[in-house]
């Protein structure tokens, strides 16, 4: 006797725990084959560019720590470099390495995070993601320090930071580090050759390189997928030119190596944070720039950094006035869910979740 | 090693020995091509091996009211060179260009999302529902006539 079977449609989110946000998805089943797969998005839509053509353009920088909450330094980072290169200027040594510093430390963060959801999604509830948690923790204490916000940062100003650290912070950093040192060891022993893990997500959906520059890919799904490419060796910004780091790849392009790619970044994180830490001197943090700022009209720039999700880009257009005529966000996370049907269609039921994680998303800068 | 921006003259000089017809003006930073060529353009752009442009950065529309400004940011990995391309769309209503789906698969989504938020349509665009809004939604936001 042969069973009959007939597709199936299932609506996954947008209110699903495991969805990262209010990301929803219908997709059709053959049993338990995925064959096709509907990303439905806007549900956290707040037209974000809209509302920026109303500010001025330091008041954006507040807006910008919405996109992904969970790497607002790093959004507040690339504007201000759009600003910067829209008006010609360029920000103090010591703001610059302020910035790499704080964008590193908020790196780490979302790859916590990130990597946290990721084994959770594979049934491993609680302990991973509370080891990560408790690191990020250390690191949201710092930036409260540093700014008195610990998720909408808003440090950052165009031509630098807005106040230099307290003297308390550099002490609390170089705790934080030895710490992180051990409790980093421990979550690295619990996961990188864990065997479920593994056997759970090697081969699992791979991204061959030349699918993955034709979806636009970036970011450490990118390096997974084999391509060296990160911006903050390809055309370095603030202080990426003066700190040495590697860029970890990948060579199977599956779902272990994007995980394992976010792994050894964290390592490379806190050797550009130490660097900064040696480097780093006296001075100015801010430049001292009118409150409001008028670029000149017709000027356009495009402000990229290597954002935790990927290239996270800003165009602005001016046109004289003091705010932005045009700002567009090229959001990381939107784009590389084009690679979700690629991702996900021919693969099973229990796969889909974990994949979708893999691509680590943030729903604030998918929908804006 | 910082990467090359290839200026609107390098560009427009590169596209005018294959269309000596599509380039309609450049400045500094970017080339204006035909609306029309769109994907003839970008198709030769992505293939010609000393231009290379296999990776589509990002494509924003600005709304200058007279007309539409398309702007596709693009760039080559292995040339480590990137490029502004433009195209100018006038009027206000019933605006369309080629989709340029069909070249770079990344421009899926932004595609939408022009057409949802700006009103501009991508012929040949498989799927060109609205992204972000819901269907029926009437008007498109970003313009700046939408208040």
């Amino acid at each position: 006797m042969t069973i009959r079977t007939e597709p199936m449609t299932v609506n996954v989110g947008p209110q699903h725990p495991s969805t990262h946000g209010v990301f929803r998805v219908r997709v059709t089943f053959d049993g338990e084959d995925i064959v096709e797969v509907e990303p439905v998005f806007g549900y956290l839509h707040r037209g974000t560019e809209k509302l920026a053509e109303e500010r001025n353009y330091v008041q954006v920088v507040t807006l910008t720590d919405r996109l992904d909450y969970t790497s607002s330094m790093i959004n507040n980072q690339a504007y201000c470099l759009a600003v910067e290169e829209l008006l010609g200027v360029e920000p103090p040594p010591r703001g610059k390495y302020l910035r790499t510093l704080t964008a590193e430390l908020q790196r780490i963060a979302s790859h916590l995070i990130a990597v946290g959801f990721f084994v959770q999604e594979l049934g491993a509830f609680g302990t991973p993601l509370m080891y990560g948690f408790r690191s990020r923790e250390r690191i949201l204490d710092l930036f409260e320090m540093l700014c008195g916000a610990r998720v909408t940062v808003s440090y950052m100003r165009p031509g630098g930071v807005f106040a230099d650290a307290p003297r308390d912070f550099w002490p609390a950093l170089d705790q934080f580090l030895e710490d992180f040192a051990h409790e980093f060891a421990e979550m690295e022993q619990l996961l990188l050759e864990n065997e479920i893990l593994m056997v759970r997500t090697r081969g699992v959906s791979p991204i061959p390189p030349e699918v993955a520059i034709n979806n636009s890919i970036s970011g450490p799904v990118l390096r997974a997928s084999g391509i060296n490419w990160d911006w903050r060796k390809q055309d370095p910004y603030d202080a990426y030119d003066k700190v040495e780091f590697d860029v970890p790849i990948g060579s199977n392009w599956d779902n272990y190596d994007r995980f394992w790619v976010r792994m050894q970044e964290v390592h490379q994180s806190i050797r550009i944070i130490r660097q900064c830490i040696e480097q780093i001197e006296p001075g100015p943090v801010r430049l001292d720039l009118p409150l409001v700022l008028r670029p000149e009209a017709g000027k356009e720039a495009y402000g990229r950094v290597e954002a935790s999700k990927g290239e996270l880009g800003f165009y602005l257009v001016s046109d004289g006035g003091i705010s932005p005529y045009r700002c567009k966000i090229r959001s990381p996370s939107l784009i590389n869910l084009t690679i979700i049907e690629h991702l996900l269609v021919g693969w099973k039921l229990a796969d889909m979740i974990v994949s979708l994680g893999s691509i680590d998303i943030n729903m604030g800068e998918v929908d804006r | 090693m910082a990467m090359r921006e290839l200026s609107g003259a390098e560009l427009s000089a590169a596209l005018g020995q294959a269309f000596p017809d599509a380039v309609e003006e450049y400045d500094d930073t970017a080339a204006w091509v035909r609306p029309s060529r769109v994907r003839t353009v970008a198709a030769y752009l992505r293939d010609d091996p000393s231009l290379d442009f296999q990776f589509l950065n990002s494509i924003s529309a600005v709304d200058f009211v007279e007309y539409f400004d398309l702007v596709f940011h693009i760039m080559s990995l292995r040339q480590r060179h990137c490029a502004v391309l433009k195209a100018r769309l006038y009027g206000r209503n019933e605006l369309a260009l080629p989709s340029v789906y069909s070249v770079w698969r990344g421009a899926d989504f932004q595609e939408r999302e022009i057409w949802d938020l700006m009103g501009i349509r991508f012929e040949g665009h498989p799927n060109l529902k609205r992204i972000m809004l819901w269907e029926g939604f009437d008007g498109h936001p970003l313009r700046k006539d939408f208040l």
